[in-house]
């Protein structure tokens, strides 16, 4: 072994950090990133993150949490959603005092503002539930998690891009990693091993995630024959800037924000006409499609390039400036737009897994039928699942600070008597085989295929699905599979090789794109942002469950595991 | 339009000197300098070493020198940087840290010093046992400039003063200094007068506004270094 400690955490997001700073507290600890840790994709989030502070206006945890479930379609663990809501108070508050700069009320508290799906009283109207720091709220909470983690001297490993795991039977007993300085595989020992390594949208075509989420921590344990969780749920946020998928934050809306189409008219009092531009995002998101798809799009081309108007001028400059002001520059270095002045062209764009490694409220992996011991993971990457079928906003910066931290509280007690399991070490070498044939076999650039997965995966797995359209998608998914074992790197180079990371990288999505798709194409019922226009209709009675997807010899396969609905039973889900 | 990317190239490890590789890439006006550099990447020569990851300038991981400037190559519109049809857009790492690998530099220098600010809350007094710090408005908007820095790096590469001493802390260094200097919870300069106080501390800088021209957060670093300064002097009577 190159690398000798007890816990290790992939990923250096909020919830790797968190976890790492919980974890430490008892365990020799290390961080393994693939980016530097201020890199990371949580810096990107931006409008807030929820908590029941009641700091502007009565607010509760147990409505934040039904809030949760409503909005997740009742795809929810229920007794999950009660702890998001519940830890998220305390979370809130631990940030604000290691230093977090939130906006301010005029009393000197943590400001509070609306977002979408977030009411009072269960559902009567909007309530101000979202914490914010300006729109920069996730560049906030890194930096200050960061920031704690340099005071506390957490050991970093920037730029190590892990390939594997490591198994004793179901303990886990190390990883493999690729060094991206060197080109060397190494190996790290440890006894407990939490995957936060985010999200997945780059397997879409219109994202606003970082080239960097690329799933790996799903793949890896997929691989590996852990089966990965909802996979057909995939948010798309109805408001990215058009054709780039740059993110307008929802508290755009929260702040008064206004969608229009192209003859003039506040669509959503059609959709919504409780929550209007305040509903839930995959209600909005189809919406927009289907005024873009009746021909009420700018262009009116009725085809899924077309946009529609969010409007925030009559906000005034003042509170554009203070209230969202890395949008309004967004807006004005990529589209010439003062959103001060217009409006901001916008498109749905493909943002969030709910879906991922299934855990329990600890951030144990947990299958339903198997618990894995020494197995965490925990933000994106994992599925509690508190999201269901639709992640509500704000509830991603919940999640990871909410579950980081439980995960890594439970690792710190963990650690302590966990037992040491014979390392598997031929994995390594099979891997620093895989990387020398990469190098030395003379195949294709990946370009195509990394195209043409986002092309199908937006045009076939998106907003809106059908039956036949997902089975090409899947079709499409397999050729690409084979397709891609006939791509090589081109770049020789042993010391900073970007592009065996990159091919591999590639690899990991193209997996967790035929798990979605296929698990798309398996959930014959509409739930959430799955909506498929041959079965309209949400099915409890069949599907008011959680999928397992397997891939195996490139075809997927389902187990099922209950849903937790102990407290509110699931209703029709009107706004 | 078709443009040229004239890109720097450098291997520590093979080569003996640097060079400059020309692709010529078809691209939007509105297209980012970095979607070309990935299309190059992809489809073209996946030997050219770059870093990237969120795409819209707020990770910082693409600061790279665009015809002579520091930029995010996220945040640069083709259009900003090549006018005509044909036009060579000149792409080279940022300075005052050892090139890696082509545009790829070793920032771990940059980190450390980064680091010996205690870029962390010192809190003033003991957290309150339920809920958070009362801070005002106006206080909160005293830090709020200094909040944006990613640690990008270009005001770094930028500064005119670590040409001749390369021992300066550096501009981004002082801009998390004075994020907790200013913050009210603080105990502000205590610890970090020691380092901050230092012919190479705050004091080796001479206000040539390089930093804040290049910023890409658009922060007024040089502002917050003499507030810094003045800051420092006041504690010391001075």
């Amino acid at each position: 072994m190159d690398f000798d400690y007890e816990v290790l955490i992939v990923g250096a997001g909020g919830a790797g950090l968190y976890a790492a700073l919980e974890a430490s507290r008892t365990g020799k600890t290390a961080v393994l990133t693939k980016v530097y840790p201020q890199r990371s994709h949580t810096g990107a989030a931006q409008g807030g993150i929820g908590a029941a502070l009641g700091n502007v206006e009565e607010d509760k945890p147990e409505w934040h949490a039904f809030d949760t479930v409503k909005g997740g379609d009742y795809l929810v663990d229920q007794n999950a959603a009660l702890i998001l809501a519940d830890d998220a108070v305390r979370a809130v508050y631990d940030l604000e005092n290691r230093g977090l700069p939130f906006s301010r009320t005029e009393e000197g508290k943590i400001d509070q503002r609306r977002f979408g799906g977030h009411t009072r009283n269960f559902g009567e109207g909007p309530v101000r539930r979202a914490c914010y720091a300006a729109d920069r709220t996730g560049h906030m909470i890194l930096q200050t998690l960061y920031q704690q983690c340099i005071k506390n001297e957490v050991a970093f490993y920037d730029e190590f891009f892990v390939l594997d795991i490591m198994m004793d039977g179901d303990t886990p007993t190390g990883l493999i990693v690729f060094e991206l300085a060197t080109g060397k595989v190494r190996t790290f020992r440890a006894k407990v091993i939490l995957f936060a390594t985010g999200g997945f949208g780059r397997m879409f075509k219109i994202t606003s995630n970082a080239y960097s989420n690329t799933g790996d921590g799903p793949a890896i344990l997929a691989r590996n024959g852990i089966p990965l969780m909802d996979m057909e749920f995939f948010q798309i946020h109805p408001t990215g800037i058009r054709d780039m998928g740059i993110l307008i934050t929802e508290g755009v809306r929260g702040e008064g924000g206004i969608l229009y189409n192209s003859q003039g008219e506040a669509f959503m009092k059609r959709y919504a006409p409780t929550m209007l531009d305040l509903a839930p995002r995959d209600m909005i998101s189809r919406a927009i499609m289907t005024e873009i798809f009746e021909g009420r799009g700018i262009k009116g081309n009725r085809k899924i390039d077309d946009y529609v108007y969010l409007d925030a001028s009559h906000l005034g400059r003042k509170k554009v400036e203070e209230k969202i002001p890395d949008i309004a520059e967004f807006c004005r270095t990529y589209l010439d737009v003062d959103p001060a002045d217009a409006p901001m062209p916008v498109q749905p764009t493909a943002h969030y897994a709910m879906g991922g490694i299934p855990t329990n409220i600890d951030g144990q992996v947990w299958t339903g039928e198997k618990q894995y011991m020494g197995l965490y993971a925990a933000g994106e990457c994992a599925c509690v699942s508190v999201h269901g079928a639709n992640r509500l906003g704000t509830n991603s910066l919940v999640d990871l600070v909410v579950f980081g931290r439980r995960a890594g509280q439970h690792i710190a007690e963990y650690v302590k008597d966990a037992p040491t399991g014979q390392a598997d070490s031929d994995k390594a070498a099979w891997w620093e085989d895989r990387i020398e044939k990469l190098k030395s076999s003379r195949g294709n650039h990946p370009g195509e295929i990394f195209d043409s997965m986002q092309e199908t995966m937006m045009g076939k797995v998106g907003v809106y699905r059908t039956g036949s359209e997902m089975e090409k998608a899947v079709k499409s998914l397999q050729d690409l599979r084979l397709a891609y074992e006939n791509v090589s790197v081109h770049a020789k180079a042993e010391n900073f090789n970007a592009e065996v990371q990159t091919v591999l990288e590639l690899g990991n999505l193209l997996d967790l794109a035929l798990h979605t798709a296929a698990s798309a194409l398996n959930r014959e019922e509409s739930r959430g942002a799955h909506s498929r226009d041959d079965f309209p209709e949400r099915n409890d009675e069949d599907w008011l469950k959680h999928s397992l997807s397997t891939l195996k010899e490139n075809k997927v396969t389902f187990r099922y595991r209950a849903v937790d609905v102990h407290k509110w039973e699931p209703k029709p889900r009107v706004y | 339009m078709k443009v040229e990317l004239k890109i720097f190239r450098f291997n520590p490890e093979t080569d003996k000197k640097s060079r400059f590789d020309t692709y010529k890439v078809d691209a939007e006006p509105t297209d980012r300098v970095l979607d070309s550099l990935m299309h190059v990447y992809r489809n073209e020569d996946g030997s050219l070493a770059f870093r990237k990851s969120c795409a819209h300038g707020v990770c910082g991981s693409d600061a790279m020198r665009i015809n002579g400037k520091e930029r995010l190559a996220c945040k640069t519109l083709i259009q900003d940087v090549a006018d005509a049809e044909g036009d060579t857009i000149l792409i080279e790492p940022l300075r005052h840290m050892t090139v890696q690998k082509d545009l790829m530099v070793d920032q771990s220098e940059f980190l450390e010093r980064f680091k010996k600010v205690s870029p962390f809350l010192i809190p003033l007094e003991e957290a309150p046992e339920k809920g958070e710090y009362i801070q005002s408005q106006i206080q909160r908007d005293a830090i709020d400039d200094a909040t944006k820095c990613i640690n990008c790096g270009a005001c770094y590469s930028a500064c005119p003063i670590l040409e001749t001493n390369p021992d300066f802390l550096g501009p981004a260094a002082l801009v998390h200094a004075s994020r907790f200097i200013y913050d009210s919870r603080d105990k502000g300069l205590d610890t970090r007068l020691e380092i901050l106080d230092q012919p190479n501390g705050v004091w080796a800088c001479d206000s040539h506004f390089e930093c804040t021209r290049v910023c890409p957060r658009g922060i007024k670093i040089t502002k917050l270094i003499n507030m810094t300064k003045r800051e420092i002097k006041k504690r010391k009577g001075e």
